[in-house]
């Protein structure tokens, strides 16, 4: 818990040194999961509610975005569609980062064939499209909000496994490392007190960059059918559905369309923004 | 010469874990996989038919060796729905999908590295901001997502392309049109990635002493930039392009969906509806093998262009 305050606190600490853009990400995120979390309270209808006799309206005073061929309100379903997207996003890339960073340090740390044996899996799954092994696996548990969270993680464990070992090699041979060691510290100590703090700051930053990716994915396997089931509304669903009436109303895909975008956008501008204040180098320059 | 058959035989390794990964992967189906197949109202008759066409009730051992064996004779199995061989039905639509993806990557690279060049000589002004938002942007695009917003501004409301590229395109113009849109598609995210990663490369190889060298020689700067600085900088381009073939064959599947074009996409999203696991598998072999061919092609193209790689 102390480890990711700490983390936590270093990540503010990249954001307060972050530039215009890397702010804007933060505060579009920032208004995307408050818009999760109060989705009854800002939703201005019930987006499971069908009225026929008001569907395939277009944007209007009545409802802002239009509605769909059931008659359901679209801004409400997109307020209620980012909980799938933000909770699919927040908990595939938590389990991938626990596994895949506990791969590269155990990698790291113990090395010889060890390490060989770990990075050749790494190497593999890194070197499968992650979209199709998504739809892989997705497609063999069955289509669930579990099933999708445990797809997603399983092609985003291996970039954590890389960036996790990278940096377990240079500090074991650290001596403050070395004398814990002495001091006779066990393996699992060293390992979980000494180089995951040292490490956490690193891959917290890296996730928010993975998290857009996952959000992405999520929408896609979601727009090919492999996502959680109807009703439930979800943005990859909805842009789903409105393709299918793309030529009567326009305005079921490309209001979906926008959410997914400006999500993904706001991750990426934080993470590139937090990465670049991370990065010493790049700091000087400019 | 030895160092491309080196590097052939480093890539077989590779591909026999990417099969038994995909073995493994669909064979964790949980429960019984005929039944997943045939769904709730099979008879036991059957059931018990389609476990011994797919050799469940055979050890699994036996299955893998089968398995193996019949991919070393170019034997992807039969489709469970249309009954024909797995390799038949996608060869004939693999040219539609590499037509696609050949178009894209043109699109990608001359979009992408210009775009990346000239951000990275303009150096924190206009041009370079521009073209980091526009990266930004590309990053962030899901492929369907753009891919719709295209097809609606330029098929739909416009009309200068064909809504549904025609299967059997009658001239070139149909079918250059047929592809323009869905390449352009895939071509602009591409070029994201690609301006993003020409511009770091171009802005590390601009601070080195030989192209200040070279300026202070009076070696003109169109050629300073396009000999000395981009010659210099491709070994990165290059990796990104070669890592970049994954996200294209995902990006593809959903552009052949979106823009209803006949391809390996159409192929496995009908292989998902329809439960065609054998085809499903098939298909997740043959891009595997795209992928280590990639690869492949990558390290081949870094000894090319780089001729301190083929010596040591």
């Amino acid at each position: 818990m102390k480890t990711i305050l700490l983390a936590l606190r270093d990540a503010a600490r990249f954001l307060s040194r972050g530039g215009a853009f890397t702010w804007l990400g933060f505060g579009l995120l920032c208004a995307i999961v408050l818009m999760a979390v109060f989705a009854p309270l800002i939703a201005p209808y019930d987006p499971l509610e069908q009225d026929i006799v008001n569907r395939l309206l277009p944007p209007s005073p009545e409802f802002w975005l239009g509605t769909d061929s059931y008659g359901r309100d679209v801004l409400s379903r997109l307020i209620y569609g980012a909980r799938v997207s933000l909770v699919v996003g927040i908990v595939a890339i938590a389990i991938a980062m626990v596994i895949g960073t506990a791969m590269g340090i155990l990698a790291g740390y113990i090395g010889g064939r060890f390490d060989a044996f770990v990075m050749a899996i790494v190497d593999i799954m890194l070197s499968f499209p992650s979209l199709l092994l998504g739809m892989l696996v997705a497609a063999v548990l069955g289509a669930s909000l579990e099933n999708l969270i445990i797809a997603i993680a399983i092609t985003e464990i291996a970039p954590f496994a890389r960036l996790a070992r990278a940096p377990t090699l240079v500090l074991k041979e650290q001596d403050f490392i070395q004398a814990t060691r002495a001091m006779g510290c066990s393996h699992s100590r060293i390992m979980g007190v000494h180089i995951v703090p040292n490490i956490m700051s690193e891959i917290l930053v890296m996730a928010s960059l993975w998290m857009a990716t996952a959000i992405r994915t999520e929408a896609s396997l979601s727009f090919i059918g492999l996502g959680v089931k109807p009703p439930t509304p979800t943005w990859g669903g909805m842009i789903r559905e409105g393709f299918e009436n793309i030529l009567e109303a326009w305005w079921l895909a490309v209001f979906p369309s926008i959410f997914v975008f400006v999500t993904v956008l706001a991750l990426n501008l934080l993470g590139d923004g937090l990465r670049d204040a991370t990065d010493p180098k790049l700091r000087q320059r400019t | 010469m030895s160092y491309v058959i080196k590097r052939i035989l480093l890539g077989i390794p590779t591909l026999f874990a990417m099969f038994t990964a995909i073995f493994v992967i669909i064979r964790v189906v949980p429960g019984d996989a005929a039944a997943v197949i045939l769904g709730d109202h099979a008879t036991p008759a059957a059931l018990e038919a389609l476990r011994t066409e797919l050799g469940l009730d055979r050890p699994l051992l036996q299955q893998y060796l089968e398995f193996l064996g019949g991919l070393l004779q170019g034997d992807l199995g039969t489709s469970l729905v249309t009954r024909r061989p797995v390799l038949q039905e996608a060869l004939l639509v693999l040219p539609n999908t590499l037509e696609l993806a050949f178009a894209s990557i043109i699109v990608g690279l001359a979009l992408g590295i210009p775009l990346g060049v000239y951000a990275a000589i303009n150096r924190n002004s206009w041009p370079d901001y521009f073209g980091r938002l526009f990266s930004l942007v590309g990053l962030s695009l899901p492929a369907f997502v753009s891919g719709i917003l295209l097809l609606l501004a330029f098929a739909i409301q416009l009309r200068w392309f064909p809504v549904i590229g025609s299967s059997q395109p009658s001239s070139l113009a149909d079918r250059f049109f047929g592809v323009a849109l869905p390449a352009l598609n895939l071509g602009i995210i591409m070029s994201a990635y690609v301006a993003r990663v020409t511009r770091t490369s171009m802005l590390a190889t601009l601070g080195e002493d030989y192209v200040r060298t070279a300026r202070a020689k009076g070696v003109r700067s169109t050629r300073l930039i396009l000999r000395h600085v981009l010659s210099n900088s491709l070994l990165p381009i290059i990796t990104v392009v070669g890592l970049y073939f994954g996200t294209l064959i995902g990006n593809s599947v959903l552009t052949e969906i979106v823009f209803n074009r006949p391809g390996m996409g159409r192929l496995i999203l009908g292989a998902l509806n329809t439960r065609d696991y054998t085809l499903l598998q098939g298909l997740m072999i043959i891009f595997a093998s795209f992928v280590v061919l990639a690869n492949l092609l990558t390290d081949l193209a870094y000894a090319a262009v780089d001729p301190r790689i083929r010596t040591s």
